[in-house]
């Protein structure tokens, strides 16, 4: 039987990468400002973490303006949504054979 | 740098962030007693109005329903302040206990609770509007229970999900109350009043009390 390690993706190795993704996997867009309040990280934390996302096009950045400031909404891309799922069943398989 | 998780550190992590991405978990236990209380409170008094007109020996109910009585605007207006009265109270503990644990009141949760408990709100309020226009001021009772439950059981998705069961419980107050016109008045103590604070303590024992200790 393959090992369900090499399903786990790296890049969901950190806390504050797994927690982007699982928030924007049940939200349509959220900003930055939602994104640091519910992640508790400091804003060069979660934009590095967000780039890195960004780069393996896991999550889409959408620039936008609300009257002149720029609000920026991150959502998931079919990439992403399908790495997540990997991960998870990944996940499962592991807490199988732990039980 | 940060170490690697165990897989059910994982999958905690992962629940605990969509569940506080698409819920509003602010609401407080405390809202839903004070707002029971309130309800409580407007009943007595509309009971206070309906025992006076009986000792006077007039006929309350047809009055009651009589569009453009002053009975009726009474009614409607205890109504109105009740609502609002119960409105300030739960968003004052819901305030409260989101200073507690530091999530901010408003957001996108709350702005999806809030809209997906409005719209049936609202057309519930445009019905009953109507109901009263067209002289069936029997109707109004039930209606507001049906609407309010419908409106719980719509915004559960984006709360604590218990709130459904509320929901539900005054959807059936409701639909007793179309086969019992006329009895809108302890439907609604109950409804409006006992439901929310026995639904207010349950969740204030599940949810707050182990938390303020």
């Amino acid at each position: 039987m393959k090992n369900p390690i090499e399903n786990l993706n790296k890049i969901f190795d950190s806390r504050i990468r797994l927690g982007i993704m699982s928030a924007v996997m049940v939200n349509e867009g959220l900003n930055f400002n939602e994104l640091k309040e519910l992640i508790e990280v400091t804003d060069g934390n979660l934009a590095s973490h967000l780039k890195t996302l960004e780069e393996n096009e896991f999550i889409k950045v959408k620039k936008g303006f609300i009257g002149r400031k720029t609000n920026t909404t991150y959502s998931i891309t079919k990439t992403g949504e399908k790495a997540f799922r990997t991960h998870l069943e990944a996940l499962e398989q592991m807490i199988r054979k732990l039980g | 740098m940060e170490t690697e998780q165990s897989p059910i550190a994982s999958i905690h992590n992962i629940r605990q962030m969509m569940e506080r991405s698409s819920r509003f978990i602010s609401l407080s236990g405390l809202s839903g007693i004070g707002a029971g209380i309130c309800a409580l409170l407007g009943a007595a008094y509309a009971w206070q109005l309906k025992n006076g007109l009986e000792e006077a020996g007039i006929d309350y109910r047809s009055l009651a329903f009589a569009t453009g009585s002053d009975l009726q605007k009474q009614l409607l207006a205890a109504g109105a302040c009740t609502f609002i009265a119960a409105l300030c109270v739960a968003v004052f503990f819901t305030y409260l206990r989101s200073k507690k644990t530091g999530v901010a009141i408003w957001g996108t949760t709350a702005r999806r609770l809030l809209w997906n408990t409005s719209v049936p709100l609202a057309i519930g309020g445009i019905v009953v509007y109507r109901l009263l226009d067209l002289g069936l001021g029997g109707l109004v009772a039930p209606c507001c229970l049906l609407f309010y439950g419908l409106a719980l059981i719509n915004g559960s998705k984006y709360t604590v999900g218990e709130i459904k069961w509320l929901g539900y419980c005054q959807l059936v107050l409701g639909v007793i109350n179309l086969w019992m016109i006329g009895h809108g008045l302890i439907l609604w103590a109950i409804g409006f009043g006992v439901l929310h604070i026995v639904y207010g303590i349950a969740m204030w024992l599940k949810y707050e009390r182990n938390n303020n200790n």
